[in-house]
């Protein structure tokens, strides 16, 4: 019995980044559900962290996660990615509006020593699923977008990276004078992720 | 790595007048009761833009100058920054959802056109009232007009009264004696100035109100009471309850033009088209003509246009749209109760709204596609349609009695309507003149307002 719940509180590299590039995928979702980037009929409600989850059925947003959560836990293994920022942009304008940035640190003793640490299942989750409530409520202070968006994935990664043939490199998208707001933290032990949603300010506030 | 230390000694120069700046944009920008101190919270891109390109403009603009120290800076900060990360998207962009409408070109090309238009607010009450005892409660009369130079003249009994709208005042123009009158029909020629005031014993006269003096009288057109008056220049046309409508041309001794015959009934609702072509006129026989002037002077003796039979009571209200020049409003009377519209070109009816009342006076909107309507028995009230849905914006009520006539004010906002229970309404029902809007609206700039001063 005790031998049991020893085995499931051991976090290894892998488990670790495979959390937390599955915490990415939900996440996105979430964001675009919740901010109206793609239409409310075309996400199916599904059940994860404890929580009602909203996934895309378009087969194209699918694709373009799926691959990305793929090559983040690649490079989340390899210790090498520092943050992923999902930029949401006016489509007719181009500019960005909203940028969601994960900064991710990472233990270097684990990626280089192969060493595993403890933590539960059960208290990351708990952790995620703050988060995730986070970004469900962030609507309630967050602009609106009332125009048609788009979104787009950043990775910043160390800068030894081979640049896999399918990404390009790309400028930070940054959004001039913005407001920050802070959001949940969750920790595997292995990798740290800190949310922050930066936004533009709303034209009136600065009169 | 020379240009390493240059940028650390100027760092503690920069130190002040930088947490100045910080100091200073904090409370605007952030929210403080969210505030929770994290390194990783902060976005160290943007701090160390702030902090190189910041500097640039302010402390060394001869540095900012030279374009080789600008490139050379550039080239050190992109280094400086690559040297940590690598900054990667997928080449494929994830697909952008197509809208039905696109949203962005439409609302937009909204916005450029005309600001979205706040919704109108429509007083459902007069905003005044004014007695008008001895109101000669008769459908096929037309006692109110309201004239180019914002006079209302309204006929009670033998008196014809002017009422001022720009400053409230009465006057009184005539009274006519017992056994010619009661006044039957008043009229402001487009000039404002001249009135025709047309008789129960079939004279018409013609009055200079600034002068208050009578300028003539036209005699022996109609061998009964002259119900309708319509200006078209020089010429008045006068209905009678003989069903004779005559065209008189108040500058010559013999002032009968022209006479057309087609009403068998007295002749109740007259009007000419904007463009002094075409002539509506409604009478107690249900029909409706439409008299083409070029036509008329061809002696022939049906010299109507068309002809129209379609209501089912007495056709007292006439209507010409001010947007459409073809296009004619009418109203039947209490058997009737139908609104119809009219192309006059080719005499087709477009569409006919029941509704549920007596038809008694119509009036189109001047700045926006709205009808307003009159109606009598049961509600009394004043109805805006909207054109061309006829969708009910506004129900009017207020009058004890049927509305029988209404008169717009030059400015087109305000409409005056007259009752059987002998008040004299004004109802703010086309908006509000927009005369001091723009100058309110005008530039944001604070000093805008300095290059006037001098």
């Amino acid at each position: 019995m005790a031998s049991k719940t020893v085995a499931k509180d051991i976090i290894t590299l892998r488990g670790s980044a495979a959390i937390v590039s599955e915490f990415f995928g939900y996440a996105a979702n979430s964001i675009l559900y919740n901010r109206g980037v793609y239409p409310e009929e075309s996400f199916v409600k599904v059940k994860k962290y404890g929580l009602p989850m909203l996934l895309t059925e378009d087969e194209g947003v699918k694709s373009f996660i799926a691959n990305l959560t793929a090559q983040l836990s690649e490079w989340l293994e390899a210790g090498q990615l520092q943050r992923i920022v999902l930029v949401i942009m006016s489509k007719a304008t181009n500019e960005v509006l909203e940028r969601w940035n994960f900064s991710i640190e990472t233990d270097s003793e684990v990626v280089e020593k192969g060493v595993s640490r403890e933590k539960s299942d059960k208290e990351i989750m708990r952790e995620i699923q703050a988060i995730m409530r986070q970004i469900a409520s962030s609507i309630t202070y967050l602009p609106c977008l009332d125009e048609t968006c788009v979104f787009d994935v950043l990775a910043y990664t160390d800068k030894d990276v081979a640049v896999p043939f399918t990404w390009i490199e790309s400028d930070p998208k940054l959004i001039a004078n913005p407001q920050m707001v802070k959001l949940h933290s969750f920790d595997t032990k292995i990798h740290k992720v800190d949310t922050l949603v930066s936004y533009k300010t709303d034209e009136w506030d600065e009169e | 790595m020379d240009a390493g230390s240059v940028n650390s000694s100027n760092k503690i120069q920069s130190r002040s007048p930088l947490q100045e700046r910080f100091l200073h944009r904090k409370p605007s920008g952030e929210n403080l009761d969210r505030f929770i101190p994290n390194r990783s919270a902060m976005d160290f891109d943007y701090a160390h833009f702030m902090l190189t390109e910041g500097r640039k403009g302010k402390e060394n603009p001869a540095a900012t100058s030279s374009p080789s120290r600008v490139a050379y800076q550039k080239q050190l900060a992109e280094a400086f920054n690559m040297n940590r990360t690598r900054i990667l998207a997928f080449k494929n962009k994830p697909p952008t959802i197509v809208d039905p409408i696109p949203k962005e070109f439409f609302s937009s090309s909204v916005n450029q056109s005309k600001p979205a238009k706040p919704r109108r607010h429509i007083p459902q009450s007069s905003e005044r009232t004014l007695d008008a005892p001895e109101l000669v409660d008769d459908f096929y009369l037309n006692l109110l007009d309201w004239g180019s130079a914002n006079v209302l003249a309204i006929a009670l009994s033998n008196t014809v009264y002017l009422w001022d709208a720009s400053n409230g005042s009465t006057s009184e123009l005539v009274t006519i004696d017992e056994e010619d009158g009661p006044v039957t029909s008043v009229n402001w020629a487009p000039d404002g100035r001249h009135i025709a005031v047309g008789l129960n014993n079939s004279d018409v006269q013609i009055w200079d109100s600034t002068a208050n003096r009578q300028l003539r009288t036209l005699k022996g057109c109609h061998r009964s009471r002259v119900d309708a008056l319509a200006w078209n220049n020089h010429i008045l046309t006068t209905g009678g309850m003989d069903g004779k409508i005559i065209n008189n041309d108040v500058r010559v001794r013999d002032h009968i033009v022209e006479t057309y015959r087609g009403h068998q009934q007295e002749v109740c609702g007259l009007k000419w088209s904007a463009s002094g072509q075409q002539l509506a006129s409604g009478g107690n026989d249900n029909l409706l003509f439409i008299w083409d002037r070029s036509m008329a002077s061809s002696n022939a003796p049906t010299q109507w246009l068309h002809r129209m039979e379609d209501h089912t009571a007495a056709v007292k209200a006439l209507a010409w749209c001010p947007f459409q020049s073809n296009l004619l409003a009418s109203g039947g009377g209490g058997g009737d109760r139908c609104i119809k519209f009219w192309n006059t070109h080719t005499g087709a009816c477009l569409n006919s709204v029941d509704t549920g009342s007596q038809v008694c006076s119509l009036l189109w909107s001047k700045h926006e596609r709205e009808l307003l309507s009159s109606h009598g028995f049961t509600q009394n009230q004043l109805t805006l349609w909207k054109y061309p849905s006829m969708v009910k914006m506004a129900e009017l009520t207020g009058h004890t009695s049927r509305v029988l006539f209404m008169a717009q004010s030059p400015d087109g906002c305000t409409v005056a309507s007259a009752a059987g229970d002998e008040t004299l309404r004004f109802w703010n029902v086309f908006g509000t003149p927009e005369v001091a809007k723009p100058a309110a609206k005008s530039n944001p700039e604070p000093f805008a307002h300095l290059s006037r001063i001098r």
